[in-house]
């Protein structure tokens, strides 16, 4: 592992950002949007707070934790396809870069990225709703570290099956993620679910985020166990990711796949 | 070293060594398997049979020290064109480990003469200016060996004689070994030292440019390569 070439990927992206006002937009404006549209729906439902305590954390703070891990997802997965838009994975890969530096230096980026977006929706949240995220306490930050390494795995994953599949799999990058939002029971409980959904929903860390998180806006209490599962979950899932990506990387250049999905 | 997409059988029981300071030129017609044989150099691709050593080094094991001293440009393949052109190079310049990062890419600038557009968005550069692009980026970092598939194909007589002459020139200053294929035969007969003609993934003659144009009785490249590509030589 060498800190020049991440540091090299890590300047690509930041030259892209710099200057690219779609690309700005893309960090800030869906979140802003998304923001804006929940909020208003939470401040007209928090009417009928008297039947649903913490209604305007369940849901903002939820929104905001969403999109932490769509921005993680997002991060590896559409600069993964920045460079196969510009035709330059091939320089790259020409490169001593390996493939587990590639995957590191993106996660990274993600990190910078959802850093900022986070920012920006957390001040918003408290300049239009007066919500403050942190009012989760300090209990928030492993929850939102389990949101940002569920993100790196389902990109990793993407990023595998682009690899594999070239640009018709391109639509994953955004996709894939959303996959996982009914069963990740982000704005309801998992006891809503019908019994097949919440047995599925056991193996989806980010539910037991979500659970996690209403757990402590309800009693106050730490939920230990939904953050242990979490933790193992994830751990098992980038390990999963990280060598389906590694694999598929061998058998891209096996096919001379790689070839041609970056000219 | 062999290579198979599924049946087809791209690269066969090709072999060749090539030899510091170097020109090779690799020739044949469309399919003849010249860019498979790049890219397995490059790692990019991975043979189905046989071994392929640089610097005395097995490729499959030893990548990363070896892609530290070589590189390569090609016509299809870009820099990233949201960028400038000091910048992508600057991005490459760190990913090989430049010392004096800033000299070397100036100089590189200069080579080319690509100077006054080093402000310039990748996306806003002539073709011709992007091959020279490619081909700055390919030097940044002083590699021994150079892989160029098609490197004056987009460039206008002018630049592509230019830059004939000073990849000679840094091939006799720095004893750069340099892996050449081109369409253009009179460019191939003029920059290599020594030729492999390739015809359906098969090496079917090799030595100086003259002695592959005795082997098929021709007059020059040029006749050679029709008669190959028309099967009249094979």
């Amino acid at each position: 592992m060498k800190l020049n070439r991440l540091m090299a990927l890590f300047l690509r992206h930041m030259y892209l950002y710099r200057r690219s006002i779609p690309r700005i937009m893309e960090v800030f404006y869906w979140p802003f949007l998304d923001l804006l549209v929940w909020g208003f729906i939470t401040v007209y439902l928090s009417q009928f707070r008297q039947t649903l305590p913490g209604f305007i954390t369940y849901f903002l703070g939820a929104l905001i934790l969403w999109d932490i891990l769509f921005r993680a997802h997002q991060g590896i997965s559409v600069s993964f396809l920045e460079d196969i838009w510009s035709r330059n994975l091939l320089n790259l890969f020409a490169s001593p870069l390996k493939p587990s530096e590639y995957i590191l230096a993106l996660m990274f980026v993600s990190l910078v990225k959802l850093l900022i977006t986070s920012t920006v929706m957390a001040f918003l949240a408290w300049l239009f709703y007066s919500f403050n995220i942190f009012i989760i306490g300090v209990s928030l930050i492993p929850f939102v570290l389990n949101l940002i390494l569920m993100g790196w795995s389902i990109g990793i994953l993407t990023t595998g099956l682009v690899l594999r599949f070239g640009q018709e799999a391109e639509v994953l990058a955004w996709a894939l993620g959303f996959l996982f939002m009914p069963v990740s029971a982000v704005f309801y409980p998992v006891s809503v679910l019908p019994p097949l959904l919440q047995s599925i929903s056991r193996f989806v860390p980010s539910s037991h985020v979500f659970e996690g998180m209403r757990a402590i806006i309800n009693s106050g209490r730490f939920p230990l166990t939904e953050l242990l599962l979490a933790l193992g979950i994830n751990f098992l899932y980038i390990l999963i990711s990280t060598t389906f990506f590694h694999l598929n990387f061998r058998v891209v250049k096996k096919k001379g796949l790689l070839v041609r999905i970056g000219e | 070293m062999t290579k198979f997409f599924k049946s087809l059988r791209a690269v066969n029981c090709v072999s060749f060594e090539m030899y510091p300071g170097e020109i090779l030129g690799l020739l044949g017609p469309n399919g003849a398997g010249k860019t498979t044989i790049i890219h397995m150099l490059l790692g990019l691709t991975t043979p189905t049979q046989g071994t392929i050593k640089i610097f005395g080094k097995d490729l499959r094991h030893r990548r990363e020290e070896i892609a530290e001293k070589i590189n390569f440009s090609s016509t299809y393949v870009s820099m990233p064109n949201s960028l400038t052109v000091k910048e992508c190079l600057s991005i490459f310049a760190t990913l090989y480990r430049v010392k004096k990062k800033e000299d070397r890419i100036r100089e590189v600038l200069r080579c080319f003469e690509i100077e006054s557009i080093k402000n310039k968005l990748v996306r806003h550069l002539s073709s011709g200016q992007q091959t020279r692009l490619n081909l700055a980026k390919s030097l940044i970092n002083n590699p021994k060996i150079l892989f160029l598939d098609e490197p004056t194909a987009s460039l206008d007589p002018d630049i592509a004689d230019k830059t004939r002459n000073l990849l000679k020139s840094i091939k006799r200053e720095n004893n750069l070994s340099i892996l050449y294929t081109s369409h253009n035969m009179k460019e191939m007969e003029e920059m290599s030292d020594r030729l492999i003609f390739l015809h359906k993934g098969e090496i079917i003659a090799t030595g100086k440019p003259k002695e592959v144009i005795g082997s098929f009785r021709g007059k020059d490249l040029e006749e050679v390569f029709l008669k190959v590509a028309r099967e009249e030589a094979v």
